[in-house]
């Protein structure tokens, strides 16, 4: 920056600009909504409520007071410092940033969608209802399975439900079985959703080759193992071609095949995990169908469960009667219960249907087509630049690793450098140390794959030649690089008023 | 093909580049016995036209509530939404950007979710907060987990006034964990403190009390939390997000962790969901919370900056000894909360809760008068309360719908010694008018 660049940065001129908190714009006296006045008779809340239960004049709500107009520049100053997949290339590997269509966003605000009361009577919820059976029908038969339930909030909400579904199938067998398989490249919700249903964990071995220890597996599945959880294709991005003896040497011993579905849109018409022998999948309707990710969520997490599994499935489910109409059914009696409150993500589930809907079992297969076309494409142009650790041919997404040690320069610098060329960075540094992890989905143009392999390709000459632009990136971000370990060490997670102590 | 971008000539340059003849050399991998014969067994794709006219069929052949009168709440409330809400979360950067992970890029929603942890601390009066859970359920579900996870102890008392869906969810969750699930029953609608008392023991890891309570009333939640503390357990007060701006707070009232459902800040009711969990805790609490955590720090050049933290508390770190399995969470929900918190400020907010309440008690004056109804409790309430009819509830609630008037929730799906009675929520969306239509109605209801 030049000086007089600087020299205007501290009056909060130009892009660069902090933007103040919220709660330093307020102002005694303004108001962002103007709330009617009551047209019913008074009520003090003193009258309704004891007084130890109200809020004293001392401690009100210590909300602050901002205008609209204020409130909409600030948060839209605050959209103007973000990175998003309508703006900009997303490649971040395992979690399929593909275009949002629009239409999906329309379809979820109708309001005979998104002005429904979770408890309003069937009868005038008979369109949701329809939506949503179709949509749990074509979850099903994308994954070859015999049932969906469309209640978990996430893909760990997901695994979670999956893993007490398989474990009420061993106890409705009288087994008790305590653990739980993953690889050790397994995504980390996977080990975690383990621990949420008390399940111990043991980790399965990875070969050089990125593809599970066969051998290592047979060694450790016993009357103990209540279900591996393998990622299908695989978080080093390749399909794992042993998926059914790895389903066979599971199901010799009574145990489950769980298929984490992440990576579901390397396969959408191609292979169906049903046909390789998985019991139990979850989808990421966030990643695989399109649904936005907001930031951080919503997403939704289906289940899909092969036959023997579905007396157990989550209550209610969503049923199609004999006389054509639709309803909510709690007839399960063996079911683990309910996983969350009322019914499911039900706005993210109408974007889902509406790109089922709208893409049908032709364009379906194509994008994942693409997906893994553009993959492989990218694969192969970096392929002389950088380090990759597993050969091809890749599905939807590749590992690679940049060697620079000699010159220092690491992962977390390539890809802070990739953001100064305006391409959001490839996940980081999982599955395996130092590595990028680039998922580029089917969504991008033949230009914009090619302006990253550029980009990637010259970054890669900066690493050897001028390495200080990359330990400095970025350059061109509205902050420069944060610093995340002072922000551990001094934790600081709201704030306060001055003088107010914590 | 819709939603991609590569022509015919583009994959030939593609496939030329990787060194292969067709596609389906990259899917050689997969055994052919394993790969799909034909197509999926899917109806044919449309064109944005004509699926534009398949959702309006669908949407058409549901009754939304803002063509009736909806005194329906339960756990999903009726609330009026600022119209800049949907114009500045509905923002395409916002939407369509992932996890802020990559911080540099992500300043606009780290900010957004650094205000909202400020907002949800500020309602509920407790130190720190995250940025955001599933919903209200699991929310609770996290707490009790959390709790747990401080204290190491195996039984959680939980107040017969929680949200019976939510109690189902604690079932659910805590079945396949060594964690004991004990309901304390009620007295005359409120969380019976005696029955606490005996039920709070040395092994009680939490009590949990929601207030307002599933039925509507407030509860003593200090009282509450003096028995946890007492028998050396955690308090988790359950609270609602608009009653909090004239309800003494959780964090006021000892509670050490307090969650509650977002939902009535600005989100669609959509079917119940997707929704909104809240968490906030005390700050000694704070490497044990589930979930994100946006801190505030610095950039290279000094300059504020924000960014996740404490992610060894997480599932993509600590793998089996996570805080918990969230991963995914409800940012774009947490920044409409935020906005609609933003937009209300203080007098916005408390005017909107003191609405409820005036109108609230209107209604169920009004309906206490009807002959054939009566209120279930006597204890102080805020925005919902339990009617009792010596009528036929589902004939009576039915009448109403003739009248385009959702009266309230049956409670007798839940609790077999209240198929007399059903739960009317009023909102600051209700006029006069309407209250009185719905007490005309009620009155009307066949014998
Ligand atoms: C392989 C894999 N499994 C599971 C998950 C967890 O899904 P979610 O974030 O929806 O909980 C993710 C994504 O974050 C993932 O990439």
């Amino acid at each position: 920056m030049t000086d007089a660049l600087k020299d205007m940065d501290e009056f909060r001129i130009g892009s660069y600009a902090p933007e103040p908190l919220i709660f330093e714009q307020s102002g005694e006296g303004k108001a962002g909504v103007y709330v009617p006045d009551s047209d019913v008779p008074p009520v003090a809340p003193t009258e309704a409520i004891p007084a130890a239960l109200l809020r004293r004049k001392e401690d009100a709500l210590p909300f602050p007071e901002v205008g609209e107009f204020e409130v909409v520049r600030h948060f839209t100053r605050l959209g103007s410092r973000l990175f998003g997949v309508d703006a900009n290339f997303y490649p971040l590997g395992s979690c399929t940033m593909k275009y949002n269509p629009k239409i999906n966003e329309l379809a979820a605000a109708m309001p005979g969608f998104a002005g429904l009361h979770p408890y309003q009577p069937v009868e005038q919820t008979q369109g949701i209802l329809e939506l949503l059976y179709h949509l749990r029908v074509f979850l099903a038969e994308i994954a070859g399975l015999a049932e969906v339930t469309l209640q978990p909030a996430a893909g760990a909400h997901g695994e979670m439900t999956g893993l007490m579904l398989i474990d009420a199938y061993h106890r409705s067998r009288g087994e008790d079985r305590p653990d739980v398989l993953a690889p050790s490249t397994a995504h980390g919700t996977n080990p975690a959703s383990c621990a949420m249903c008390g399940r111990g964990l043991v980790t399965i071995s990875v070969r050089d080759d990125g593809l599970l220890d066969l051998d290592h597996l047979r060694a450790n599945v016993n009357e103990r193992t209540s279900a591996l959880m393998l990622t299908n294709p695989n978080t080093a991005g390749l399909f794992d071609p042993q998926m059914k003896q790895i389903a066979d040497v599971l199901h010799s011993k009574g145990a489950q095949l769980y298929m984490d579905g992440a990576n579901m849109n390397a396969m959408l018409g191609i292979a169906r995990p049903g046909q390789f022998g998985v019991d139990v999948m979850h989808y990421n309707t966030h990643k695989t169908f399109s649904t936005p990710h907001g930031g951080g969520g919503p997403g939704s997490g289906p289940v899909a469960v092969a036959e023997h599994l579905r007396p157990f499935l989550p209550v209610p489910q969503v049923v199609c009667l004999e006389d054509g109409t639709y309803a909510w059914s709690d007839e399960r009696p063996k079911t683990i219960g309910k996983v969350r409150s009322f019914y499911g993500q039900i706005g993210v589930l109408v974007r889902a249907y509406t790109y089922i809907r709208g893409l049908g079992p032709d364009g379906l297969r194509d994008l994942s087509e693409k997906a893994v076309l553009a993959a492989n494409y990218l694969a192969a142009r970096l392929a002389k630049h950088y380090h990759l650790p597993y050969k091809g041919p890749f599905a939807h997404e590749f590992i690679l690793v940049p060697q620079f040690s000699e010159q220092g320069v690491t992962e977390l610098d390539v890809a802070k450098r990739l953001l100064d060329y305006g391409f959001h960075p490839p996940t980081m540094s999982w599955p395996i140390m130092h590595c990028l992890m680039i998922e580029p989905t089917e969504s991008e143009s033949l230009a914009t794959l090619d302006f990253f392999a550029e980009a990637m390709i010259r970054i890669a000459g900066e690493a050897a030649e001028t390495p200080h632009l990359l330990h400095q990136a970025p350059h061109t971000t509205p902050v420069r690089r944060v610093d995340v370990v002072n922000a551990d060490r001094k934790p600081n997670h709201r704030w306060r008023p001055e003088g107010e102590s914590a | 093909m819709r939603y991609t971008q590569l022509t015919d000539n583009d994959l030939k340059t593609i496939l030329n580049t990787i060194g292969v003849r067709s596609i389906d050399d990259l899917f050689a991998v997969i055994p052919a016995d394993q790969r799909l014969k034909g197509k999926l067994g899917l109806p044919a794709g449309l064109s944005e036209m004509e699926l534009l006219a398949e959702l309006d069929r669908l949407a058409a052949a549901n009754q939304a509530c803002d063509r009736q009168v909806c005194f329906l709440g339960a756990g999903a409330y009726d609330h009026y939404i600022p119209t800049a809400v949907d114009a500045l979360a509905g923002q395409s950067s916002f939407v369509t950007a992932y996890t802020p992970y990559q911080a540099e890029a992500s300043q606009g929603s780290l900010q957004a979710f650094y205000e909202f942890q400020t907002f949800i601390c500020q309602l509920t009066g407790m130190d720190v907060a995250n940025a955001s859970l599933y919903e209200g359920a699991t929310a609770t579900a996290e707490a009790v987990i959390m709790a747990r996870n401080i204290n190491r102890r195996d039984k959680v008392v939980v107040s017969a006034g929680i949200n019976p869906d939510y109690l189902r969810v604690l079932r659910t969750y805590f079945s396949c964990l060594s964690l004991e699930l004990v309901t304390c029953p009620l007295r005359g609608g409120l969380t019976d403190m005696e029955a606490l008392s005996g039920l709070a023991d040395d092994r009680t890891s939490s009590v949990v009390v929601q207030s307002p309570n599933f039925f509507g009333c407030v509860e003593e939640l200090q009282k509450a939390a003096d028995l946890a503390h007492r028998a050396g357990g955690l308090s988790i007060g359950v609270f609602d997000p608009i009653a909090c701006a004239i309800l003494k707070p959780p964090g006021a009232l000892g509670a050490d962790i307090a969650v509650g459902e977002g939902q009535p800040l600005g989100i669609p009711m959509s079917l119940g969901g997707p929704y909104l969990g809240l968490l906030a805790a005390r700050q000694q609490h704070l490497r044990k919370m589930p979930g994100r955590m946006i801190g505030m720090t610095s950039d290279a050049a000094g300059k504020p900056a924000y960014t996740l933290t404490l992610q060894t508390r997480e599932q993509h770190i600590r793998r089996e000894k996570a805080t918990s399995n969230v991963c995914t969470n409800q940012g774009l929900v947490a920044l409409r909360a935020t906005v609609y918190m933003a937009l209300m400020g203080r007098s916005g907010l408390t005017k909107v809760a003191s609405l409820c309440l005036e109108k609230a008690h209107y209604a169920a004056r009004q309906i206490a008068s009807l002959d054939g109804y009566s209120l279930r409790f006597g204890a102080p309430f805020f925005r919902e309360f339990v009617v009792r009819t010596d009528r036929d509830v589902d004939s009576v609630l039915e009448h109403c719908r003739t009248r385009s008037i959702l009266a309230g929730v049956p409670l007798g799906q839940w609790f077999d010694d209240m198929k007399d009675c059903f739960l009317v929520a009023v909102t600051e969306k209700r006029s006069k008018e309407q209250i009185d239509a719905l007490a005309d109605a009620l009155s009307r209801a066949a014998r």
